[in-house]
């Protein structure tokens, strides 16, 4: 059984609809991009699955492990397992990273009945996951993504989801805008929590993650709609043949 | 002399009577339920902790003359003439020269309605001679019924004195708080006031500071207010003298069919060259039904001056919101860290740690208390 399974996702905004009829199942273990062109409904998708209110669902069903995702609020999503990495992080002044990260991870462990981190386990976890993103340890008493530079955000996005182990982490064009050293330094983060339980989304618009972070699958999205699925070698002939031809062809 | 006084006070009030919304200093704020309401006088419970270095003394037994009532205007305040008038004794807080008082002297002023309504007016003196150093902290505590605290602190601080005041107001929820702080800063010194209003029906503030050459001043403000209460929090910065600083900072949260105003004057005289004023309101609005009113008033005589202010009002980034909700963290809680982050900086600069601890402990009580 697929740990995600979209039927005929509808979704719009403001009255726009933006996604015309998703298809879409992924397993666990399984990394799958999904590509198109800007305003095809990457992000949308990303944001629908988990949970923004800003999108209105008008017709389809989402199940995820078994239960109906979209009945499920954003937090509940996140404590069943669902991370989601902003493409724009969002600054939260006043807030401290770690404060922030403790509250989320132990919000988790209690969904899951599991006891909450004391102090100096967490600290000791979050310092692990830390060197593995490269990140600066004074990042962690900074306000949530507060003045940080673009690749810093980035970056903390994929700490949290280290640190948070989701089962399903949707990637949503986490790419943009870093330098080729920051997208090694995220691809590998991305790839040391690939695991058989642990399904991945990779949305984005340029073939070049996909050089580190190798997928399973590769979807490409015009206009709302899946128009082709294949291997990673779809990717390879995208950066070829560019969308257009893709979308006209499809 | 202090029967003389009292006796100008109460001619005075009477004179002036209560203030009406067509005054401009209360056009807002509304003292109509104070003025229908039958008080009986009762005594302020006053208790002290005092430290060592420091002198506190009731104010009949102390020589006070040249300062006590010399400083808060009970000639144009009607509230600080019905205080002067009225006012049972009261407390004397004595820095002497050049002394450090290491540990927060406290003063706590609690109320209760006695089976009716009661009305006291606590009074407070505190002099800080020259070049001493202490931290004095100010609590306001009540229980349940109605009653009306009507307190004045008068703060004199000599030359290069520094010191941290404190003000605690959490009296019970149809309590009436009208209370004034006038400060006089001498040469060169150091002075914060930390003013945090979290309870009572109807609440005024009146702070008032006059600087001389080279003083700092900082005022900082929280109100936290829901269901229906009012506060109104007017200050007054006199840079009377050149090269003084005043930075103030001002932040309000308000839930329910709350009402809060905001009224920051500074005026820099025609001497005053290089004053460096900065006043700064903000407030976050969390229901559709709470009002603020906010103004700032700057009067500036001198020419070669930097005052900048700046008042903002806004609401919960629905956007942070999701973000703290994506990551696993509950909807009342994700939101209650937003509101907790919004009054942050100024319970940050609260540098006593256990009062810091308990105001952290107070807001999240309040802002859980909310919603249950």
């Amino acid at each position: 059984m697929s740990l995600l399974e979209i039927k005929n996702l509808h979704a719009s905004v403001g009255g726009r609809e933006i996604l015309k009829g998703i298809d879409l199942a992924i397993g666990a273990g399984e990394i799958h991009a999904i590509m198109g062109p800007n305003g095809s409904g990457k992000s949308t998708l990303a944001q629908v699955l988990s949970g923004r209110d800003l999108y209105h669902v008008t017709e389809g069903q989402v199940t995820y492990d078994g239960k109906d995702l979209l009945e499920m609020s954003p937090e509940d999503r996140a404590c069943e397992g669902i991370f989601m990495a902003f493409q724009y992080p969002v600054e939260i002044p006043g807030v401290s990273n770690l404060y922030f990260l403790k509250a989320a991870l132990n919000a988790i462990r209690k969904h899951q009945g599991l006891a909450e981190l004391d102090a100096m386990d967490f600290l000791g976890l979050v310092k692990e996951k830390m060197a593995l993103m490269e990140m600066d340890e004074t990042l962690l008493n900074r306000a949530v993504n507060t003045g940080f530079s673009g690749g810093e955000k980035k970056r903390n996005e994929i700490f949290q989801m280290a640190v948070l182990e989701p089962r399903l982490a949707i990637l949503d064009e986490t790419d943009s805008g870093l330098d080729i050293d920051a997208l090694k330094i995220v691809a590998s983060g991305v790839n040391s929590l690939r695991s058989p339980a642990r399904a991945m989304i990779v949305v984005t618009h340029y073939q070049r993650l996909l050089n580190y972070i190798v997928p399973d699958f590769v979807h490409v999205l015009a206009e709302g709609r899946i128009v082709k699925s294949g291997g990673k070698e779809l990717a390879l002939e995208l950066e070829e043949s560019g969308y257009a031809e893709m979308v006209e062809t499809a | 002399m202090i029967e003389r006084i009292r006796e100008e006070a109460r001619q005075r009030f009477s004179e002036l009577g209560y203030p009406t919304t067509h005054d401009e200093e209360w056009r807002f704020t509304s003292v109509a339920p104070i003025v229908r309401t039958a008080f009986t006088s009762a005594l302020p419970i006053t208790t002290f902790r005092k430290q060592p270095g420091a002198e506190i003394t009731r104010l009949s037994e102390a020589p006070v003359e040249q300062y006590l009532a010399r400083y808060a205007s009970y000639k144009d305040n009607p509230f600080v003439a019905l205080n002067t008038a009225n006012f049972e004794d009261g407390l004397f807080v004595h820095i002497p020269k050049g002394a450090v008082i290491e540990e927060p002297i406290e003063l706590i002023m609690s109320s209760a309605a006695n089976g009716h309504p009661t009305v006291t007016h606590p009074r407070v003196l505190i002099v800080a001679e020259p070049g001493s150093q202490a931290t004095i902290i100010e609590r306001y505590v009540g229980q349940g019924g109605t009653y009306f605290t009507n307190p004045v602190t008068e703060l004199v601080a000599g030359d290069n004195a520094v010191i941290d005041h404190y003000k605690l107001q959490t009296e019970g929820d149809r309590a009436f708080h009208v209370a004034t702080l006038q400060v006089a800063l001498g040469r060169d010194t150091n002075f914060r006031s930390h003013n945090i209003s979290l309870g009572g029906a109807l609440v005024r503030n009146d702070v008032n500071a006059v600087l001389s050459q080279g003083s700092e001043c900082t005022l900082n403000g929280l109100y936290l207010v829901d269901g229906e209460q009012h506060i109104d929090n007017h200050t007054a910065i006199d840079h009377a003298q050149p090269h003084a600083a005043s930075h103030e900072l001002y932040k309000g949260i308000l839930e329910g069919k709350s009402r809060a105003v905001f009224n920051g004057k500074i005026f820099v005289r025609k001497d005053a060259q290089k004053t460096d004023a900065k006043q700064t309101n903000k407030n976050l609005v969390l229901s559709e039904d709470a009002v603020i009113n906010t103004k700032p008033e700057l009067q500036i005589l001198a020419d070669d001056v930097r005052c900048t202010h700046g008042a903002t009002i806004g609401q919960l980034d629905p956007e942070g919101l999701f973000y703290l909700q994506s990551r696993g963290i509950g909807r009342e809680d994700a939101r209650n860290l937003l509101i907790y982050a919004f009054a942050r900086d100024i319970v940050d600069r609260i540098q006593v740690a256990a009062l810091r601890d308990q105001l952290e402990k107070l807001l999240l009580e309040k802002l859980h208390g909310n919603r249950n």
